[in-house]
């Protein structure tokens, strides 16, 4: 059967994970497992930037053995960027089966604000479940609620909710029908 | 969510190509790669892109340099110049060429989706301006020039070859020909039709009244001027001056017009503020002017300042083949406005209007074609629904001379049929004795 992984990176205070998987299993209905398994990303770091590749990342998370239809995410606390952007909050495989997304920018003290652990577990979730939506097919949405509602800033990411809107839900649930 | 936006990203960075790619694919753009200018313009010439990211500096061919080459044979296509160097020199050179912005690497996201997003937002300005544009040009050349005569064939080629010119037209013809529709023509397929073309019955207008409206005038100028008002000639800048009836106008308004035509210069009435104007000149007589010079009525240099190009319109009767055409035409329009399903014209009713002479012409075709559309009835418009039934000799075709005798008959049996054939009333109206009248329906043999 077909399901969804999420591998901790560099991500040592996992206890809003149980959370996360709940919140991802809910939304694809789809089994989700916390994959325990090393994996090195300082092949992904520019020295340069301080930063870490998550293009790279996407293709090395490649390697990490799982099914046929199966998903994975990988979810750390590193800063990621893509060549071009100076920062991006995750990335996926447009109908692929990779993602990645960092929690560095969703962190309220990166702001110089108080640490906020529960405004960052849901930043956490709504970010997971939009990269895992692209890892669907699924685009950008226009509608601004929606999960799959495109965010460059974290108040965007608040604005929205961790759901799919009616259209997009539509879109995944003939997704997700994959052969068991 | 933008499937029909497709952008091409030109970079000779492999992981630059991929991220935007990426990047891009997530909000749904068509979106190509290209990995430097060569392969840029090969895929520029398979498809057609809305949104080019040029790299500025790759081996080669430069951003720049792919720029310029574009824009020689594209120039809708929106680009925007990355580059990792930012200098100010290369950014003003690349928007003087015509880019569309100017980004530095490596972009914030918040940046490059507001840049996409506003390219996204001019493309679809442009295309709705395009849109309107088309919808303008339908409204306003909505009155086509109806007739396949070849006369009306030659003066839609003249149209065709005088408008794009800035030239003076005088429309000459007579009352009723169409010569505004033919002004109207002119203006609709020159440069100037995304502008107004303003027309002027100079004939219409008494000679200090003709001075304001054309020229406008200023709060104060004279007995009733409590605002300032701008004259035809201001307000038809960078459009068309349709001067009507132009032979009408005084000696001194002549004066006064070809001082203008000369110089594009004016000041409004009561005003000493000079005022330029960008305005193409069509003028409109049925004027013989060339007479009207002769006999000191118009002057000879107004005459030659005004006649660059002459159009002359011939009369309906001249061009009887395009009756048909005509009728058929004001018989949709007004059976469109009346809402009235009349869909046809009577063969009989027809040959009426083709043997008709047409003295008011065009327009006296289509005030009886409107007034045959009030009373007729759907489906078919019959020869008894047509104005000028009852006044034979003015539907008398000149090519076929008759008899004094034969109008004599006709007048007879129509005031007979006007009065029930009553015929005290019948000889009242003829102003003949009863008598007479029974010699003459014995002669002519009328029946009721």
């Amino acid at each position: 059967m077909a399901k969804v992984h999420i591998l901790p990176i560099e991500y040592p205070d996992k206890s809003n994970l149980p959370e996360l998987a709940n919140a991802v299993a809910n939304e694809f209905r789809w089994p989700v497992v916390v994959d325990e398994q090393p994996f090195d990303m300082q092949f992904a770091l520019d020295e340069r930037r301080k930063q870490y590749n998550s293009s790279q990342i996407l293709v090395a998370l490649h390697s990490v053995p799982i099914g046929t239809d199966d998903k994975i995410i990988a979810v750390t606390t590193y800063d990621l960027f893509i060549p071009i952007l100076t920062f991006v909050f995750g990335e996926a495989q447009l109908d692929g089966p990779t993602a990645v997304v960092s929690i560095f920018r969703l962190r309220q003290e990166f702001y110089g604000l108080p640490l906020d652990n529960t405004l960052l577990e849901k930043r956490l979730i709504k970010e997971t479940i939009h990269e895992l939506g692209h890892t669907f097919g699924l685009h950008h949405c226009s509608n601004y609620t929606c999960v799959l509602n495109a965010s460059t800033y974290v108040e965007e990411i608040d604005l929205k909710s961790q759901h799919f809107c009616d259209r997009c839900r539509q879109e995944i649930e003939l997704k997700t029908r994959v052969p068991l | 969510m933008n499937q029909t936006v497709s952008i091409l990203i030109v970079d000779d960075e492999e992981s630059v190509r991929h991220s935007l790619y990426n990047w891009f694919r997530e909000d749904g753009y068509v979106v190509g790669v290209a990995k430097d200018a060569y392969d840029a313009l090969e895929q520029m010439e398979k498809t057609k892109w809305d949104i080019l990211l040029l790299d500025i500096r790759m081996p080669g061919m430069d951003g720049l340099e792919l720029q310029r080459r574009i824009r020689q044979v594209n120039t809708d296509v929106i680009i925007i110049i990355m580059t990792a160097y930012a200098s100010v020199d290369t950014a003003v050179q690349s928007l003087k060429e015509g880019a569309y912005d100017y980004v530095v690497k490596p972009f914030n996201p918040d940046n490059l989706s507001h840049l996409i997003r506003n390219a996204t937002e001019q493309l679809s300005l442009k295309s709705e301006n395009t849109q309107l544009r088309n919808n303008i040009r339908q409204i306003s050349c909505g009155d086509e020039i109806v007739g396949q005569s070849p006369q009306m064939r030659r003066i839609m080629e003249l149209v065709q070859t005088v408008a794009p010119s800035d030239s003076t037209v005088v429309i000459r013809g007579e009352s009723g020909t169409g010569k505004e529709m033919i002004a109207r023509a002119i203006h609709c397929h020159s440069p100037r039709r995304y502008f107004p073309i303003v027309p002027v019955n100079c004939g219409a207008l008494p000679e200090t009244l003709l001075e304001s409206e054309l020229f406008g005038h200023e709060k104060g100028a004279f007995t009733g001027a409590q605002t300032r008002r701008k004259g035809r000639f201001e307000m038809a800048d960078r459009g068309t001056l349709f001067l009507d009836e132009i032979g009408n106008i005084s000696p001194k308004m002549q004066m006064e017009l070809l001082r203008v035509l000369e110089s594009k210069q004016f000041s409004r009435v009561g005003g000493n503020q000079t005022i330029q104007v960008d305005v193409r000149i069509i003028c409109a007589t049925n004027k013989n002017l060339e007479k009207a010079v002769e006999d000191g009525e118009f002057r000879e240099d107004l005459y030659y300042r005004i006649n660059v190009f002459t159009i002359i319109l011939p009369p309906l009767r001249e061009r009887k083949s395009d009756i048909p055409l005509l009728a058929q035409h004001f018989l949709r329009k007004y059976a469109s406005s009346m809402n009235k399903s009349i869909t046809e014209i009577a063969p009989e009713a027809m040959n009426l209007l083709v043997q008709h002479q047409w003295p008011g012409n065009i327009r006296e075709l289509e005030n009886a074609i409107e007034r045959a559309m009030v009373v007729g009835k759907p489906p078919t418009l019959k020869a008894e629904d047509l104005p000028f039934q009852l006044t034979a000799q003015s539907g008398t075709d000149e090519s076929q001379p008759i008899t004094l005798e034969e109008i004599e008959k006709k007048h007879i049996a129509q005031i007979l049929k006007k009065t029930n054939w009553n015929i005290s009333r019948a000889a009242e109206l003829l102003k003949i004795d009863r008598v007479t009248l029974y010699n003459k329906i014995k002669k002519f043999q009328l029946r009721k």
